[in-house]
């Protein structure tokens, strides 16, 4: 049982803290809009990540202080980030050539559903009214070696995000290794779903019942 | 003598025809050449097919464009950005075509078109809905999409610093589609920050070689795109 009255499980920056620990040295690393922005703030100490961003950058730095701003110095998101000494400007198409030519060896994305098989949807729910947007996340997909993802384990209304098929139209099909929600990091294994850490006050049926497809214990 | 400045951005984009194929550079409002699209709203062509990774945001530059109902349909890859209205309006109301395209695909199909390669494979979308329809392959066991190269009739690109025979700098992201889109189109039109003696440009350092750029006009002080939007301004002013 989780008890009530404490707090259950990580918040955003605890989740992009635990991404960041797995991203090995040296590693070359896309980050997606969104919470993936922060992993670029908890890098481990004696650690070097080079951040590449889809819109023609490798080697970003922090968000800058107020007033130095470059509003042609952009992430992703369209935010103004700074560069480290080292770093590198380049055209869209050599961006995608890092990207889809398997030159990046991690990449840390959003997601609006995940399946058991690591199917990924992030682009679209499909529905009428809802202007689609793909931008660079099916090439990342095809392209990067390992794919991270991190979100909410359950969407603002309760329902599970982690399932058995995705409903949403597919960003990329088996294409998940680990999953970092705020209740537990889930890797995705040609058996099925484990859980390799659960977060404070989470317990394994607590876990289980927030989501939409059995999963497994490494120990059991 | 080659010389490929011209005056104003009215003169610029004078020849632009109903129903061109415009390619127009930027990501968000980094690289956008709002100058340039002012004068296009002002000179007034219609039916425009437009390839530019964006919507646009608020009622200038791009998102005007579209307000004023010039652009029949946007080939892009992220149509919905947080202050981007114009085009979810137009486009739920059936007035706007969208051709949808992942963005590494946009940016290689436009690469292709200025390389001379007619289709190219690749990996982006496959099991998606947006590889539907499309021929696919299999090489070495993994499955590739078939993807059609683009060719415009015109670019808008902006540049940080260019000289007389087209040869271009640009500055930090907003690079982006920028020199791509040189390439792939018939007359890429360019507003550039400044505009320097031939010469000045270190050839080790060009990004963009002048033979890909017919135009450059220069635009010393670009309005900003987030400044304007804050502002909620229109264009026409």
């Amino acid at each position: 049982m989780v008890e009530t009255g404490k707090k259950i499980g990580w918040d955003r920056a605890e989740m992009a803290q635990k991404v960041a620990i797995d991203i090995p040295d040296g590693s070359y690393v896309n980050l997606g809009i969104g919470i993936p922005e922060m992993v670029a703030d908890f890098v481990p100490e004696g650690r070097e990540l080079i951040y590449q961003t889809e819109n023609g950058l490798l080697g970003m730095g922090k968000v800058p202080e107020e007033g130095k701003e470059d509003r042609e110095l952009v992430n992703a998101g369209k935010k103004c980030v700074t560069t480290i000494a080292g770093a590198s400007y380049f055209h869209h198409a050599d961006s995608f050539s890092m990207i889809r030519g398997g030159h990046i060896d991690v990449c840390v994305l959003g997601a609006m559903q995940v399946s058991e098989k690591g199917d990924l949807a992030n682009w679209s729910t499909g529905a009428k009214n809802a202007i689609p947007a793909v931008g660079g996340a099916m090439d990342l997909v095809a392209g990067v070696k390992r794919i991270f993802v991190i979100t909410q384990h359950v969407t603002k209304k309760g329902v599970p995000k982690i399932i058995e098929e995705c409903t949403f139209p597919l960003t990329g099909k088996q294409v998940v290794e680990s999953i970092y929600t705020d209740l537990a990091i889930i890797d995705v294994k040609k058996d099925g779903l484990f859980v390799r850490e659960m977060g404070p006050n989470v317990d394994f049926d607590y876990l289980q019942k927030q989501t939409g497809v059995e999963l497994n214990q490494y120990n059991k | 003598m080659i010389n490929k400045i011209v005056k104003t951005p009215a003169i610029a984009v004078n020849d632009i025809h109903d129903g061109a194929t415009v390619m127009i550079g930027g990501f968000g409002e980094a690289g956008s050449p709002i100058e340039l699209i002012h004068a296009l709203i002002d000179q007034g062509a219609k039916n425009l097919t437009v390839v530019s990774n964006n919507t646009g945001s608020g009622n200038i530059g791009l998102a005007a464009l579209i307000e004023h109902k010039r652009v029949k349909k946007m080939i892009c890859s992220f149509p919905r950005t947080a202050n981007s209205t114009v085009f979810p309006e137009l486009y739920n109301a059936g007035e706007i075509e969208l051709e949808l395209v992942p963005q590494g695909t946009l940016a290689e199909r436009i690469r292709a078109g200025g390389a001379g390669i007619p289709a190219f494979y690749t990996p982006a979308s496959v099991n998606t809905p947006l590889a539907e329809g499309k021929e696919s392959r299999v090489f070495n066991g993994v499955e590739f999409v078939l993807e059609y190269g683009i060719k415009a009739d015109f670019a808008l690109v902006k540049s940080a610093k260019a000289d007389r025979y087209g040869n271009l700098l640009y500055h930090a992201t907003a690079r982006n589609f920028g020199p791509i889109m040189c390439t792939a189109s018939k007359t890429a039109i360019v507003q550039s920050k400044s505009i320097v003696e031939a010469g000045e440009i270190d050839p080790e350092t060009v990004v963009t070689p002048g033979i890909f750029v017919q135009r450059v006009v220069e635009i010393t002080n670009p309005a900003h795109e987030s400044e304007l939007v804050a502002n909620q301004m229109k264009y026409p002013w």
